[in-house]
């Protein structure tokens, strides 16, 4: 085994576990709380993979600005911050069978491609993956349109919450 | 090294624990909890297929930014919609939000 190997195996174990206590943990803010764990796990397999960038931005957004939001939305909307019944639906076997089923499909398309044992090539010496993905978020022959929509998205969706969450008397 | 099979495997995994989450949850916020979940594991699989195809072409790692800027609106238009909610009917449990049910 390779240290990298290692790494890959402890963080997918604890992202695995998290995301189970994610879905069933009882207490919200508990939830969150191990959602972050989670996005943390994604951080560290972006840094394994080497896009050092996503995974600084994974870091700062999601786990800095998304995970805090959903901590403050719980405690805005649940006076004893827990669920006093079960947390789960009553139809939880009808959903877990539904989920089996598409784990099963992902898993067999998976088995029959052939590239899965496909190992990485190592990055050419000097090269910058963070300036050539700027360069592609702004170069009008790549990816420019698309960085527009999202800034305008963004700009939307900041107009649209304010005015949805806003208490209009 | 690391073959590919363990990341797509993993967020096939991730993504369908997601997905059981969004199905079970009774609570609204849990349920957009869940979506984040099956986000990051579409981050996954797009940041690992750039790693191990051409690195040099960044429409894997630029996908996955806009999935970031996606994921972060519909959480800021999510919660507001749960607090809005919230503060009409003072609940936040997904099945008791009937209002459009005739």
């Amino acid at each position: 085994m390779e240290p990298t190997q290692i790494i890959f195996l402890v963080t997918a174990i604890m992202m695995l576990s998290s995301a189970v206590m994610v879905v069933s943990s009882r207490h919200l803010v508990h939830a969150a709380l191990w959602l972050i764990v989670t996005l943390f796990g994604a951080a560290v397999l972006f840094a394994l993979l080497e896009a050092t960038f996503i995974a600084v931005i994974q870091v700062v957004v999601y786990i800095g600005a998304i995970a805090i939001m959903f901590i403050f939305a719980v405690m805005l909307t649940r006076r004893e911050l827990r669920d006093s019944a079960d947390p789960w639906n009553k139809g939880w076997p009808v959903a877990l069978a539904l989920t089996a089923v598409v784990a099963v499909t992902l898993g067999s398309f998976l088995l029959k491609w052939d590239g899965l044992l496909k190992t990485s090539q190592p990055m050419a010496e000097g090269y910058d993956s963070v300036a050539s993905l700027g360069t592609a978020l702004i170069s009008p022959d790549a990816f420019v349109l698309p960085f527009e929509v999202a800034s305008v998205l963004l700009l939307a969706a900041l107009l649209g919450s304010v005015y949805v969450a806003m208490n209009k008397k | 090294m690391i073959p590919i099979s363990w990341y797509l495997f993993l967020s096939a995994a991730l993504f369908s624990v997601g997905l059981f989450g969004v199905l079970v949850r009774k609570n609204a916020i849990a349920i957009l909890l869940s979506v984040e979940l099956m986000l990051n594991a579409v981050n996954i699989n797009l940041v690992s297929f750039w790693r191990y195809g051409n690195t040099a072409d960044m429409a894997g790692q630029v996908f996955s930014i806009i999935v970031f800027a996606v994921a972060a609106a519909e959480v800021a238009v999510g919660l507001s919609l749960v607090y809005s909610v919230y503060r009409r009917r003072n609940t936040v449990i997904a099945d008791e939000l009937d209002m459009m049910k005739w």
